[in-house]
């Protein structure tokens, strides 16, 4: 078995107002730092995960991305994995 | 009807199962039993009511990690079988959470914690939740949500629309809710998720009755 160290990134579409990351760029703003864009607050989920290589490893995260860790309506997700 | 019985699901976080069960039995005479999340046995009960409160804390999302209780899983059958289920606030985002209803509830546009009476639209009654519409047409229900916002794409907000899924709307919207939607019914309308708490309202003493319709109507076939 190979062991896996996963990082997913789950993130409100683009379509979706996200008025926690509005408030964030205002005090962003208040405390001076110039140039701010734009910012969106997302989650980071780490997982460390046993497989029978990459592919089956994959094959769990998609599902668990796609079922649980997002909610497809709203959020989009995308993770990096390393054999650890 | 003396044998009806409403199952009220009890998850580990629910706050408003005993209200509603209160309202249920001492306003309407209707019996309740409290259906603990892990039970997957749903023969004894006529319809169900998914109470609000904080399911798992709301960890992840509201409602995410109750979609995988014994109990939701159950729920596929009970309701394509014509049954009716009320998702009340934290119910509503459990109902959408795990695909009964469509879109999802997301933070308020205001970041508040709004707790407040509002008045409602009823915009169709399917499924028979609002049919005091002959009555009055705007009816005023208390809130208690931080996570009210309801939000769909364009394309479902169209079937949304075009099918007369859309039960109830904020006359005046305190959350962003796309299109002022406060309340969605499934295609069949044997399913109604809400934002708003009708249980709350059930008695003149604590301010008014315009909850007892929806409650009442859990009974009917």
């Amino acid at each position: 078995m190979d062991q896996f160290a996963v990082k997913v990134f789950v993130r409100l579409r683009p379509s979706v107002l996200d008025p926690a990351g509005e408030a964030t760029k205002s005090a962003s703003i208040k405390l001076g730092a110039e140039g701010i864009k734009s910012l969106r607050i997302g989650k980071m989920i780490e997982v460390k995960i046993e497989g029978n290589g990459e592919n089956e490893v994959r094959g769990k995260i998609d599902l668990l991305c796609d079922r649980l860790f997002a909610n497809t309506v709203i959020e989009d997700y995308e993770y990096s994995l390393e054999k650890l | 009807m003396d044998n009806f019985t409403v199952g009220v699901v009890v998850f580990p976080g629910s706050n408003c199962d005993r209200d509603v069960s209160w309202a249920l039995e001492g306003c309407l005479d209707i019996r309740t039993k409290y259906l603990w999340h892990e039970s997957s046995d749903l023969s004894d009960v006529d319809a169900i009511v998914l109470p609000g409160g904080f399911s798992y804390g709301d960890y992840l999302r509201c409602g995410a990690i109750a979609r995988f209780s014994p109990l939701i899983n159950a729920l596929d059958e009970f309701v394509k079988s014509g049954k009716r289920v009320l998702g009340i606030c934290n119910g509503f985002q459990i109902l959408t959470e795990s695909g009964f209803l469509p879109g999802a509830l997301v933070a308020n546009k205001n970041l508040n914690f709004i707790c407040d009476d509002v008045e409602l639209d009823i915009v169709s009654s399917k499924g028979g939740w609002f049919n005091n519409v002959d009555v009055k047409q705007t009816i005023k229900l208390p809130i208690a949500h931080g996570e009210g916002r309801y939000h769909c794409d364009s394309d479902t907000l169209k079937k949304l629309v075009d099918n007369e899924l859309i039960a109830l709307r904020y006359k005046n919207n305190p959350n962003g809710s796309s299109f002022d939607i406060a309340g969605i019914t499934n295609n069949k309308g044997n399913v109604l998720g809400l934002m708003p708490h009708p249980e709350r309202a059930c008695d003149e003493t604590i301010g008014g009755t315009d909850g007892l319709f929806t409650l009442k109507s859990l009974i009917l076939k």
